[in-house]
């Protein structure tokens, strides 16, 4: 069954989902290659079963966890969320999947651990973008860990009801919705607790354009363009470009884990 | 080889490059309107325009060492392939302002704030004199100084591949090796270009 999030403000009725065809076939997944096609294109060599997430460091329970085992476990529902992408492009998605928490509850978090790490899976011979230097592979993320125990940050592992797409991010992939796209880390084989802020691939790459937090803001820019607006997918070749939202929308929920930080120098 | 394409392109009228690229950016938006373009299609229609332009310029820097090195004459349609070229960067100048970023208080920030678009703009503006005078009169009039003028041109091909490098996320090869053609056919100007061209014709 499909429930809805009990703080349902987060995804206003309003929102009217991008189709499927949209969202499986316009991707930023740099494993599969640099185009928005390429996923779509090459994703389907990659093999999601057998899959296994090892979830280690600062846990009672370490291990290695069993896709099917987690999905036992787990309660899967539905969200609508923006999605909004560093490059000033938007969807709406109606993901599947359960909240983070319930996951790191399974694992048991300690009382010093202060962040979660996350990994994407190393695979060169599926995944052809990594035959290239393109990012320091393998993809990594990170989240303070009252980010990601909030109830809107969700693992998802389907989208319309369907199981997840290779391109999207198959078999679970992290959804943050209140911060760019790229801090939602896909085909995640890895999630350690630690209490070190963990590397993060594009900050690696670029630190001065993509900081550890990455929050959704209008008000600081992208180096390289602004991030006041955005284009949202679907709407043709005229579309207008909308305002960008603070926390893309999730200020009400979110905006209380940040109470006191300059959100300029944490970017 | 070289004979059987010069005889070739002695048989294509210039007009040729004119028509294509003319008809090329209504093609796009035509593609863009009826969904071949994707789900981002303003993107697309910037980027494919911006590619376009920038492989044309290159096009333009090989004619001369070709001519020199393998005894291949396309020097007819230079003008034509550099008038395209312009065009074309005019054209993705277009759809950036009207359908990408829309706003006009939010173009002029941009041009002055963003590195990679001060200077595509700069090379859009150098290259607008060589446009204007792309034309039999102009070079009359200009004598040896068009010549000078229009070495702008190497000037105008660095900024636009260094443009492409500029605004890619990540290491990626394909802005780099557009930059580095860019690089060697203005490097190999340098010494200045052995010609062959005085092979027999037989």
């Amino acid at each position: 069954g499909l429930a809805t999030l009990a703080g349902g403000k987060a995804q206003a009725s309003e929102l009217e989902p991008n189709s499927w065809e949209e969202i499986i076939s316009y991707n930023n997944f740099y494993e599969f290659g640099t185009g928005k096609g390429d996923p779509a294109q090459h994703a389907h060599r990659l093999t999601t079963s057998p899959w296994t997430v090892t979830i280690d460091g600062m846990v009672d329970r370490p291990g290695d966890y069993k896709f099917d085992e987690i999905m036992a476990a787990m309660t899967i529902e539905e969200r609508i969320y923006r999605f909004r992408c560093v490059e000033a492009w938007s969807m709406v998605i109606p993901w599947n999947g359960f909240e983070l928490k319930d996951l790191l509850d399974l694992a048991g978090v300690q009382e010093s651990a202060k962040y979660v790490a996350f990994e994407t899976l190393y695979r060169p011979e599926e995944m052809v973008g990594q035959r290239f230097g393109t990012l320091d592979w393998p993809y990594v993320e990170g989240l303070r860990l009252d980010e990601a125990m909030h109830p809107l940050t969700l693992m998802a592992t389907g989208i319309y009801g369907k199981t997840i797409p290779n391109q999207n991010g198959a078999p679970l992939r992290l959804v943050v919705p209140w911060k760019y796209g790229f801090k939602s880390i896909k085909s995640i084989v890895k999630i350690t607790l630690t209490d070190k802020q963990p590397p993060t691939s594009w900050n690696k790459a670029l630190g001065r354009e993509y900081g550890f937090y990455s929050n959704v803001n209008p008000e600081v820019d992208h180096p390289r363009w602004s991030q006041a607006t955005e284009r949202r997918i679907g709407g043709g070749l005229f579309a207008k470009r909308i305002p960008t939202l603070m926390f893309n929308g999730y200020e009400k929920e979110v905006a209380s884990l940040y109470e006191g930080m300059d959100l300029r120098r944490f970017y | 080889m070289i004979d059987a394409l010069n005889t070739y392109a002695r048989k294509v009228p210039v007009w040729v490059i004119y028509l294509i690229g003319g008809a090329y950016p209504f093609w796009l938006l035509w593609l863009g309107l009826s969904g071949g373009l994707g789900v981002d299609p303003a993107k697309a229609m910037e980027h494919a325009l911006g590619e376009r332009a920038l492989q044309l310029l290159i096009l333009g820097l090989a004619i001369t060492p070709l001519r020199k090195l393998v005894g291949l004459n396309l020097i007819k349609f230079r003008r034509g392939i550099g008038v395209t070229a312009f065009y074309l960067v005019l054209s993705h100048l277009l759809v950036w302002l009207v359908l990408d970023v829309q706003l006009l208080d939010q173009i002029w920030a941009d041009i002055l704030k963003r590195p990679y678009i001060t200077i595509g703009m700069l090379g859009f503006v150098l290259m607008i004199p060589l446009a204007i005078t792309s034309n039999n009169w102009s070079v009359r009039r200009l004598g040896k100084q068009w010549r000078v003028l229009h070495k702008l041109t190497y000037g105008v091909s660095l900024l636009g591949g260094l443009h492409f490098v500029m605004l890619a996320k990540g290491f990626q090869w394909e802005p780099l090796l557009y930059l580095g053609s860019v690089v060697l056919l203005l490097m190999i100007r340098l010494k200045g270009i052995p010609s062959v061209r005085t092979r027999s014709r037989a």
